[in-house]
């Protein structure tokens, strides 16, 4: 599995997309499922940007990516803020526009698009999320 | 990502070129909210050159449908939505909240 390290800021959201995309299409996963595992990496690094690293300009973002057999996996670690994206309620996708909330939106695209989403927070402050997905 | 504006007689139209995702939504939401500023709350976004739509471009849309609708004085529309990312929005609940249009023009003609 190869790591590649990105600072944790929005304007590297293009390239994380672009080196999991990759991957995926070079392993066979077909355009609908890599635009699928692009959005949830995008999800889940901006996740970790916005909310890890809220307040910390200089974070890193450890970004390994591998494909074994049919399943692509996708870990994501950071060293901010403990951020489990399975204690934020899920959105009311129902709601009015009015009521509509967005918070949680991202998460809840990043778990629907991914067949398994995993986090673990150790005590030496270091997070990581795991994406797994399935050829179908 | 790029932005153009179009102004039509009865709506204004916002091209979305390119990758909206948290690092460009912002200037997406700006040119929205100057359409509002602007006092036009007709909108189309035309999305047939869009490549890649986060949750962060969602919610540029959201609150520009918010501000638009307020009063009965609008709405945002969308145009030629590329499959995957109007799956994404159906995932997402919010092809409920926007009429989409397979083209552009149609899209004016609504207004």
């Amino acid at each position: 599995m190869k790591t590649v390290q990105f600072a944790a800021k929005f304007e590297f959201l293009d390239e994380i997309r672009e080196y999991v995309g990759n991957i995926a299409r070079e392993s066979g996963f077909g355009d609908k499922d890599v635009y699928n595992i692009q959005l949830a990496t995008d999800e889940a690094a901006s996740n970790i940007i916005e909310h890890a690293y809220e307040n910390i300009t200089d974070g890193v973002l450890e970004l390994a990516c591998g494909v074994q057999g049919d399943i692509i996996k996708i870990i994501l670690t950071d060293h901010g803020e403990a951020f489990d994206p399975s204690e934020i309620p899920l959105p009311d996708l129902k709601a009015d526009l009015s009521d509509r909330k967005i918070g949680g939106l991202g998460i809840f695209l990043m778990r629907k698009l991914m067949d398994e989403v995993h986090y673990e927070s150790r005590a030496d402050k270091s997070n990581t999320l795991t994406l797994l997905k399935r050829k179908r | 990502m790029e932005i153009t504006v179009h102004e039509f007689k009865h709506c204004d139209m916002i091209k979305v070129k390119g990758r909206v995702d948290s690092a460009t939504a912002p200037k997406l939401a700006q040119a929205l909210e100057a359409a509002n500023d602007g006092g036009k709350y007709k909108l189309v976004v035309d999305m047939s050159e869009l490549e890649y739509m986060s949750s962060a471009g969602f919610r540029a849309l959201l609150g520009a449908q918010r501000n638009s609708r307020r009063y009965n004085r609008g709405e945002v529309i969308l145009a030629s939505v590329p499959s995957r990312i109007r799956e994404a929005l159906e995932l997402a609940g919010f092809t409920e909240l926007f009429k989409t249009f397979d083209d552009p023009l149609s899209a004016v003609g609504h207004f």
